[in-house]
This record gives structure tokens, sequence and C-alpha cells, in this order.
């Protein structure tokens, strides 16, 4: 084997090794890129809201704009609400919790509400049975946007505006 | 209306086969460029390795689409790679040290051996645990198995002392070190404890010279965190160990209660404890004489010499696969497989060696940034920081930055368990981003689902 041959192995490798790390690199790149797509989204997203009367508009369509409370909209305590700021909110039996609820199937510490910033989330807090988003129960935190029912117990809750 | 779902799931299980396609070649042209350096012809086992890489990178590769088919895209493919790459090196060795006496032990074949319980173990951990969140119900099964398997080699007929350390067991014919083991076990166990436990570390305390110091009484547990070190540094003279150990605790109390108080007060111990290990062990004083002046005697720090003289012998570009001399170096097939790399691929390759390293770590720790819950976030960042500081504590090491310590050099060392150990590693974290990158549940009741879709995939 000859030396220039070697060398050029030798080479050859070392240019496909560093061509499968920058490969490596750019697919995470191309992989952070695609989970922000979402923030640019948001604008093109307010066009539709100026055409009203969308054929297929459902009736619980989630209105816009910014929670300002969470409802009580089903069970025991129907109709009660408390208004939403920067501090979680907890849901459940005890004393602690921000509405207390007389919902013999709801936890003492059963789910919280909390904020980032700019988007509420429902976490169960290992209640006893579970927290529903629809018919699937949560098993870590979801965001919830306006008019989305969540079930707990025989209690059901949505943010409202 | 603002509340969306910010994440638009991306399995990429396509880009994940074209990397797993480079990763195979890699180790296959490595293992063709040693026959062709040391014989000059390619070696007859080339079928073989072939075979069980390509072998090894089908089945990860199916297994993941089936069972976690959104999980990181990466990942399996630079693992694939580092275990590739060493393999080529265990070989080559192997070579280069027969020459030498024809009767040294061999280790290529037991490496791929190792590597295929390693794939096992990483198929039996995608499998087995189909939710990362049911571990954290056995927290304390888990302590318990970590301090379990730590004392397994003081016991008085399994435990082995070689060179030194105290740190394997025996079984009939198999050897094997269950402080990797232990690694992941503790991993799931802080976690699990201290996502119960954070609050109260976290909030209580006062400050001192603009750092928050934790209060004394929650010291407890980074007191018996430290003493389970001390404890392997003492009995098992084990300095690496201890050391990974101690630094995966100090730095999961810290992401999980975001107090760099508890930085601080580690760093602390940690002086505290190799001041202490200075004083008290002589094989510690060795290990500190041969970096602070590994030519004052020659003699004795021979394998850190010979490590420096062949990355410098390699120099930029390498010597090239099987044209070096890293045989000469003692274990240079397990410590210090990172020289002998530097030797023959020189800094271009091992600083590529190191960019995948990073790139697994960068990987784990993004795993733990985008995980929706506190016990997946925090083993994620756990694994990923022992992960990382393995390798800076090896390769620190061999390149004389930090103290020469016993740990393996992740997937491309000579060593069974810490293969099969690592692949475990990746299963789990593979586990955890496959739930991550899940899409959350449906919710029927979003009006401009599909426009926003369309946006977002432009």
């Amino acid at each position: 084997m000859s030396e220039l041959t070697l060398t050029l192995i030798k080479l050859g490798f070392l240019a496909v090794l560093w061509l499968f790390v920058l490969s490596a690199i750019s697919v995470i790149r191309s992989d952070i890129f695609g989970t922000k797509a979402p923030a640019p989204a948001g604008r093109p997203q307010a066009k539709p809201k100026k055409q009203p009367a969308k054929p297929r508009q459902k009736q619980r369509k989630p209105s816009r704009g910014v929670p300002t409370k969470l409802q009580i909209v089903g069970g025991p305590n129907s109709g009660q609400s408390v208004p939403l700021g920067e501090d979680p909110i907890l849901l459940g039996r005890g004393t602690d919790a921000t509405i207390r609820l007389d919902d013999d199937y709801v936890s003492t510490r059963h789910a919280r509400f909390a904020s980032n910033g700019e988007q509420w989330f429902v976490e169960d807090l290992g209640s006893t049975n579970g927290t529903y988003l629809g018919s699937q129960r949560i098993t870590s935190p979801v965001a919830v946007g306006l008019g989305i029912q969540v079930r707990l117990g025989k209690t059901i809750v949505e943010l409202r505006k | 209306m603002t509340a969306q779902p910010t994440w638009v799931p991306r399995k990429r299980r396509g880009a994940e086969f074209f990397l797993t396609i480079l990763a195979v070649l890699i180790g296959i042209a490595a293992y063709c460029a040693v026959g062709l350096g040391v014989k000059g012809s390619i070696p007859a086992g080339v079928v073989k390795l072939a075979v069980a890489l390509i072998a090894f990178a089908v089945i990860a590769h199916m297994l993941v689409r089936r069972v976690a088919p959104y999980a990181d895209p990466v990942l399996l493919p630079l693992v694939l790679a580092l275990n590739g790459l060493g393999l080529a090196m265990i070989y080559r060795l192997d070579l280069g040290r027969t020459e030498i006496d024809a009767n040294r032990q061999q280790f290529a074949n037991s490496q791929l051996i190792w590597t295929l319980l390693g794939i096992g173990a990483f198929a039996v951990v995608l499998v087995v645990i189909r939710d990362h969140r049911r571990l954290q119900a056995l927290t304390y099964t888990f302590g318990f198995a970590a301090i379990a398997l730590l004392t397994l080699p003081l016991l008085p007929v399994v435990g082995r002392t070689i060179n030194g350390a105290r740190i394997w067991v025996n079984f009939g014919p198999f050897s094997f070190q269950p402080g990797e083991a232990a690694k992941i076990c503790l991993a799931i166990f802080f976690a699990g404890y201290l996502v119960v436990k954070r609050d109260a570390l976290a909030l209580a305390g006062r400050r001192v010279l603009g750092v928050d110091l934790p209060r004394g009484r929650d010291l407890g547990p980074i007191l018996a965190g430290w003493l389970v070190s001390v404890g392997i540094l003492v009995f098992q003279r084990d300095l690496g160990s201890s050391l990974l150990f101690f630094g995966l605790f100090v730095v999961m109390l810290y992401v999980a209660t975001e107090r760099p108080g508890w930085l601080v007060v580690g760093a602390g111990l940690f002086a505290a404890g190799a001041w202490f290990g200075y004083l008290a062990f002589s094989h510690v004083q060795v290990r500190f004489d041969a970096w602070l002046d590994p030519f004052g005697d020659p003699d004795r720090n021979g394998q850190i010499i010979n490590g420096l003289f062949g990355l410098a012998h390699g120099g930029i570009l390498g010597r090239g696969l099987g044209q070096g001399s890293p045989q000469l170096t003692p274990y240079s097939f397990s410590d210090f497989i990172a020289a002998s790399m530097g030797e023959e691929l020189g800094l271009t390759g091992l600083m590529a060696i190191l960019v995948i390293y990073g790139l697994i770590v960068e990987r784990g720790l993004r795993i733990a940034l985008t995980c929706r819950d506190a016990f997946g976030k925090l083993l994620a960042a756990g694994l990923a920081f022992s992960f990382a500081l393995q390798v800076f504590v090896v390769i620190g090491g061999v390149t004389r930055l930090i103290p020469l310590t016993g740990l393996t050099t992740p997937f491309m060392a000579q060593g069974g368990s810490s293969v099969l150990m690592n692949w475990a590693i990746i299963a789990l974290l593979l586990r955890i981003s496959d739930q991550t990158r899940r899409p959350a549940p449906e919710i029927s009741t979003f009006e401009h689902d599909e426009e926003t879709q369309v946006v977002k995939m432009s």
C-alpha cells in the first residue's frame, strides 16, 4: 500500500467523520427551526378572524383574546368563577384550594391551572379520578385555550374571557 | 386566539435513517482503514463486523420507529458512530498489541458481543418502559438498588480488586462493574426524590455575599450524598466514580432548586473531600503528582507520558488509522482510548469525537428543557450531565487538564458494563424525548387547526 493511498484514506476518513458531524448538526438546526415556527404563525392566524361566519365553526368555538376568569360550568359548584392572575389556581376539595369544590369525585388537591405568561396549562396533581380533556385523561401539563372544557370528577371548568 | 399548542410534532425518522447509514459507514470504513494501515489489506473480519453493525443499526432504528416514533432523531446515529469507532480502534489495538506479544488478550470480539448485549439492553428499556413517569413510583427502590450495587464489590466472594480499585464483581466467567448501573439507579432516585422535596430545599435559606445559601437543616441530603461518594473513595479506592456521583447529585440539586448556592456548597465539599483524599491516600497523591509534574518520575508516570507523546505524534491530522503506535500505552484500549484516537485521527478526528459527545449532551439537555413533567426534566438533565462529566473527567485526565481518574470513555472504551449501561441511558433519553415530542392529547375545538399547520410546515 503506497504512502499516497494511505494519506488519501486518512484524509477521506476524517472528511467523512466531519460530514457526519455536520449533517447531525444540520438535522438539529432544522429541528430547532421546526419548533420555533409557531411564533410567526400567530400573525397570519389573525386574518381568518376578520371573516365571520365560517361554515365549520362549532358551537363551543373558542373565543379569541386572553382568558380573564376560570368559570365552573358544570357540577355542584356550577356558576362560581375565579379571576385569572399571575398565580396558579388550585382546584380540589381541600381548604387550600382556590375554589373549594363540593364534589365527592374530586380529590383534596385535584388539579392546577398555571400560566407561563401567554398560555394557560392544566396539570393533574395525582388525583384519584383524574382530570379529563374530552375523553382523554391527562398525564402531563396540557395547554388549554378559551372555552375548552376540563372535567374533574363531576365538575366541568373552562377558561372564559 | 393565543392559546395554541406551540409544538409541531415532527418525527424526523428519515433524517435519523440517513444519519444512521453514515454512522454505520464510518464504523465499517474505520475497520477497513485499520486493516489497510496495519497489514496493507482489508481485514477478513470486516464482513462479520459489517453484518453486525448493520444488524444493530437496523434493529435499533426499526425499534425506535415502532415504539418511540417521536424520539430524538440524532441521538441514536451519534451513539452508533462512537460505538463503531470504538470497535475499530479496539481491533486496531489488538493487532498492535499482539505484534508486541502474541499472547496478549484480545478484546475486539468480546467488545462486539457486549455491543450486541448493549443493543439488547437498549431494546429492553425502550420496550419495557413505555412511560418514564412510571419510574417515579419506584424512586426508593432504585435508591436501594443503587446502594446495593455500590456495596456489591465490597462483599467477600463476588468482589474483586483490579488495579487497586475494588469496583468489580465476578459472576462465574463474567466480571461486571456495578458502578455503571448504580449511576442510572442514582439518577432515577435523585430525580424522584428531588421532585418531591425541592420546594423545601429551594425556599428556605439566607443570603451571603449575594448567593442564596441553603439552611443548615436542609443540608442533610447533600451531606449524605457527599458521605456516600467519600465512602466509595475510601472503601473502593475509585476516584472517578466518587467524583461522578457527587457531581451528579450537586447538579441535580441545582437544577431542581434553581439556587446557585448548592453549587457553592458542593464545590466547597468537593474541595474538602479532594484535600482529605490527597492527605489520606497514597494513590490519590500519585495521581496528583502525575498531573502536576509527569516528567518528574517518568517510570511511574509512563502511561500518561505515553499518552501525551501519542497525542503529539498524531498532530493535526493524525498518523492515519493503523499507522501510529498507540499500543505502546498501557490500557490504550480502555482508559486511554481517547489518546489512541488522538494519535491516529489527530486533533481533527479527536475534535469530531468531542463534538459528537457534545451533541449527545446537548440533545439530553434539550430533552430536559422541553420535557413537560418535572421528573422527566430532572432525569434527562441528570443523565446528560453525568454523561458530560464522565467525558470531561476521562478526556481531561488523558490530556492532563485534570488529574487522571479511572472512568470509561462512553461507548468507545473497552468494557462491557459501560457499553451496556450507556445504551440503557440512551434508551431512557429516547423514551423521555418521545414522550416530550409526542403531540398533546387531541383537543377537538381548535377552529384554525388546518390553516396553522399549513403555515407551520412551509
